[in-house]
């Protein structure tokens, strides 16, 4: 078993090797790509059964300095967010074959190379045994990532990529390091333990600063003040957007936060201290003000952007609600954002490619045009906003009902106003699609220099040619696996209670 | 038999090895100095080896017994420094060929081997010596060869920077003789052992605290703690590039290990804690220096100064350590001194590297060299990361013992400070790699290729250990620990 909790990490380092070593043969190249993210899958889903079987595999790589090892540990929520990564990646890689080559993007063999490596820093997130192992993977990710923020190479894509190291780097030094080496000093250890360490050796006034420093140190969960990187790293090609920056990097900020509140702080200390309440209400305020950026915000990855920031944040506030039903939704909205956002996406890189369009003002009349890829963006949205019969119900079901079994009536409230906030910004592309007047053929408007899509404008027009045939099946994928979750979301529901009632 | 001499031998071989430098020719001179800088890190590996398993080694001089002869006393805190600073040297030995010849006169080549080596020999000694005036004498060495090393810079600004680090040497040099000869009147002892027993029966006599505030300002002088640190950013910025990689990571470290020496063995931890308060008067002033170096450095644009301003700072995260006065503050302050040398020497023998092929390393002069240079530069990214205290590089092993020690004291704004500060090397070592990687290249840096291999694995060896020592930290936080449970040895620390 242990094994296999190395190969995990493993597997996607040698497929990066092997990318860099197919680089001369593009088709093997992308084979390589894929058949590695298959394999990786199948090693993860192997560990996901182990660990239904109540089975907690656990191996030490490192022992960097006396009683801070590196561990890779197997325990439900890792799989979780194990699982999620791995299968999409397969998705990703083929969405990115046609994306990239349809794109005419340059320098393809780095991207696959450091795409591979940020799925191996992702593995060590999704399966560290102790915080230390997960600072540790978390930084690397940052970057791994880096790399393909800027794959661009113009003075945009280096703007951008100094804010995004900017404020993930000097976050996690600050504040997540400093309240890492606290919990050290006072508990004397950083393994994560289902029921948490802190519980009788952190006073309660000191609580809510801790946790204070781990929500806002975990830049990637994008809690505001701290969000500027998510935007930004926009600039990257869709497929990193998509994975990455709905799925793999920010995903890690919640799980982060997350694994903290459960298996460090342990949600009998938060409710008891009260540490969270005051993190609620930031969480709040960022679901709130995201979806209002979000509105304002033409430029569709830029929207599709602000949204990830609103929504991460639905997790977050379920970790700080800091019950059963709130821990629950927190790890389904994981999986379910995961699989929404990662549509959504995909749709906008595909229309991009198709018809270089980047604006929500210029699809009017796409749909007609496109009918699988907007369809497949309405489906992505109706999981985003938390309708049936999408995955995204489930999650924002038991997020509501534990803020009400936390006696946080408001905090329902302002679940619902940002379910209809996000409705209204997101049905507004498939509406578009659907119903618009068609725009003059080959005039869409070039995008504006401050947007977050530097490398995707001024390409010119080349016609209509339909999304590439790789991404259009990637994007079907996913869209039918949003309906999937709503069916049968058992398999992750299962997993949170394990992590809920070990 | 040779080996109950090696402390002797430490000294010796690239003392006698320096004369012999001037009567070869180039290549020679070259050789015999990395021999013997080499022969000097097989030698204090084994000293540490030695100490570790069987405790302190005492040698008598000229076998007079101490306290009367000169006594080498090898302990694990300054086997410790042996090692680091014969590290140093037997990595920038081999360095010092192709980046010299390219820096200095050939025909003053043989005489740089030789101030070279007496450099060298100067600070092992300063470190291996367990009498005060030997101290100084071995600090004169160093410190003379020092200035003559800077001057053979070849901007001109070098010669008024090696004369300005003469003068303010001097004076330190002079405050610490004028201390050293204040505890000779009042004990009759030179010998450290012998002080430590003797200076608690004069502990409350002006005279003694006199003395104390001397030695104080003398080698924060020579360790350049913020405010007295204005001759080491010329000096690090006009030297040529191996004198700067080797003396930034040893000079320095050598200073702050005398400042230990003295004030926790000699005087003793109690009476510097306890009754100097000199944690108290030490806690400002590596604050000051590491927040406003951090800041200063952020603001340069020749990178050879800004890492000599990054080098302050550095310098006061050692102070912190020291002024936590506890054992975890300590086992950050000594690790700290072997991780900077590793970083920094790394860091500079990459500037030495872009300056042999570019001949500038000013910011702009290194545009583009990403693509040029990608050798070098990865290593300068790797010792930058290192620097701002990535995780698993040597500098987040230091930056974890120095927070774990301010938490412990309970002064988490010093640890949020330490960390901030962090956040700011992450800001200057960023402005390097942002033009390197992503500015276009300048005519200068469109004709150099790849630095020379000679000069690349030197760099490299060190870039390996910045990694292999965060990756595996457990052997020197041990030392470092055995070595500042020694330095607080009954005081209940």
């Amino acid at each position: 078993m242990t094994t296999l909790l190395i190969l995990a990490l493993l597997l996607p380092v040698a497929g990066s090797a092997l990318v860099l070593l197919l680089r001369r043969n593009p088709n093997a190249r992308e084979a390589a790509s894929l058949v590695t993210a298959g394999a990786l899958f199948a090693v993860v889903f192997s560990i996901y059964q182990a660990v239904m079987r109540g089975e907690r595999p656990a191996v030490v790589l490192a022992e960097p300095f006396p009683g801070v090892p590196i561990v890779l540990e197997a325990e439900p929520l890792g799989v979780l967010f194990a699982l999620i990564a791995s299968f999409l990646w397969i998705v990703t890689t083929a969405y990115a074959i046609g994306y990239m080559r349809g794109h005419h993007e340059e320098n393809q063999t780095r991207f696959y190379t450091f795409f591979a490596f940020a799925i191996a820093s992702t593995m060590g997130v999704a399966f560290a045994g102790n915080l230390f192992t997960l600072f540790v993977f978390y930084e690397v990710l940052s970057l791994t990532t880096f790399p393909l923020v800027t794959h661009a190479g113009t003075d945009a894509a280096r703007r951008a990529g100094r804010v995004y190291l900017g404020i993930l780097f000097s976050t996690s030094i600050v504040f997540q390091l400093l309240a890492i080496i606290w919990v050290y000093v006072l508990a004397g250890t950083l393994d994560f333990t289902p029921g948490g360490i802190l519980e009788g050796r952190a006073s309660a006034g000191m609580a809510p600063l801790l946790l204070g420093l781990f929500v806002f140190g975990i830049g990637k969960a994008a809690v505001m003040p701290f969000h500027r990187w998510l935007p930004a790293a926009m600039v990257a090609p869709t497929p990193v957007s998509a994975l990455l920056h709905a799925v793999a990097v920010v995903k890690a900020g919640v799980f982060a936060v997350l694994k903290v509140t459960v298996y460090i702080f342990g949600t009998g200390f938060v409710t008891a201290t009260a540490a969270s309440v005051w993190l609620m209400w930031v969480a709040a305020a960022t679901i709130i003000l995201g979806s209002l950026v979000a509105f304002r915000k033409d430029n569709l990855k830029a929207r599709l952007a602000y949204s990830t920031v609103s929504q991460l944040s639905y997790v977050v506030l379920g970790a700080m609600l800091a019950n059963a039903l709130g821990v629950i939704g927190s790890g389904m909205h994981i999986a379910m954002h995961a699989f929404g956002k990662i549509t959504l996406f995909f749709c906008a890189g595909a229309i991009m490619v198709a018809t270089h369009r980047t604006e929500v003002s210029q699809l009017d009349g796409l749909g007609r045009k496109m009918p699988l890829t907007f369809a497949a963006f309405l489906i992505g949205t109706l999981s985003i906003v938390g309708l049936p019969p999408a995955g995204g119900a489930w999650s924002k079901w038991f997020l509501g009902i534990g803020a009400l079994e936390a006696g946080q009536v408001g905090l329902v409230a302002v679940l619902m106003l940002s379910s209809l906030l996000s409705l209204a910004y997101l049905m507004e592309i498939p509406l578009r699609g659907f119903f618009g007047r068609a725009t003059e053929e080959g005039d869409p408007q070039p995008g504006h220099e401050d947007r977050a899509h530097g490398p995707d404008g001024g390409h010119g027009d080349h016609g209509f040619h339909g999304a590439p045939r790789w991404s259009l099946a990637a994007i079907l994928v996913t869209a039918a696996a949003c309906i999937a979750l709503f069916i049968h979301p058992d398999p992750f529901y299962r997993l949170m209670t394990l992590v809920t009632a070990p | 038999m040779i080996s109950e001499h090696l402390p002797i031998l430490q000294v010796v071989i690239p003392l006698l090895a320096a004369p012999l430098c001037i009567f070869l020719r180039g290549r020679a001179a070259w050789g015999l100095a990395a021999l013997a800088s080499g022969s000097a890190l097989a030698i204090s590996l084994a000293l540490l080896g030695r100490v570790l398993s069987t405790g302190a080694i005492s040698y008598a001089l000229g076998d007079w017994a101490p306290p009367v002869g000169i006594e080498y006393r090898v302990d694990a805190v300054n086997a410790w420094v042996l090692v680091i600073v014969s590290t140093i040297g037997a990595v920038v030995g081999p360095y010092a060929l192709l980046s010299v010849e390219r820096e200095i006169e050939a025909r003053r080549i043989p005489l740089f081997y030789a101030a070279w080596l007496l450099c060298l020999s100067g600070l092992l000694g300063m470190a291996v010596t367990g009498d005060v005036f030997n101290v100084f004498v071995f600090l004169e060495i160093s410190s003379l060869s020092a200035y003559a090393l800077i001057a053979l810079g070849r901007d001109r600004r070098a010669l008024t920077s090696a004369f300005r680090y003469l003068v303010m040497g001097s004076v330190g040099a002079t405050f610490i003789v004028i201390g050293i000869g204040l505890l000779y009147s009042m004990t009759g002892s030179l010998n450290m052992a012998d002080l430590s027993e003797l200076l608690p029966g004069v502990w409350d006599t002006r005279t003694v605290r006199v003395a104390y505030g001397f030695l104080a300002v003398g080698f924060c002088l020579k360790l350049a703690l913020f405010p007295l640190h204005l001759w080491l950013p010329n000096a690090y910025t006009f030297a040529p590039s191996a004198v700067t990689a080797f003396m930034a990571s040893t000079a320095t470290k050598v200073a702050v290990y005398m400042l230990l020496r003295f004030f926790l063995t000699v005087f003793g931890a109690a009476f510097s804690f306890d009754v100097m308060r000199l944690d108290l008067v030490l806690l400002p002033l590596a604050l000051a220096a590491i927040v406003s170096m951090s800041l200063v450095a952020i603001f340069q644009e020749n990178v050879k100064r800004l890492l000599a301003y990054s080098s302050v700072a550095q310098i006061g995260y050692m102070i912190l350590g020291l002024s936590f006065a506890s054992a975890t503050g300590l086992t950050a302050t000594l690790l700290h001194l072997f991780n900077h040398a590793l970083m920094k020497g790394a860091l500079f023998m990459a500037l030495g590297c872009v300056m042999y092929r570019i001949g500038s390393v000013r910011i702009e002069a290194m545009a583009g060299l990403g693509r040029r240079m990608p050798i070098t530069m990865a290593a300068f990214v790797a010792g930058g990361l290192s620097l701002v205290g990535v995780p698993l590089t040597v500098g987040f092993v230091s930056k974890w013992y120095l927070i774990v020690g301010a938490l412990e004291r309970g002064w988490w704004p010093v640890a949020a400070l330490v960390l901030l500060t962090s956040a700011m090397a992450l800001v200057y070592v960023w402005r390097v790699v942002e033009a390197a990687y992503f500015r276009q290249a300048s005519a200068g840096a469109r004709r150099s290729g790849e630095a020379p291999w000679s000069l690349l694995a030197p760099t490299w060896a060190l870039v390996l250990l910045n990694l292999y020592f965060g990756i595996d930290a457990m052997r020197t936080a041990e030392v470092a620990r055995v070595a500042a449970e020694l330095l607080l040895a009954g005081t209940g620390r």
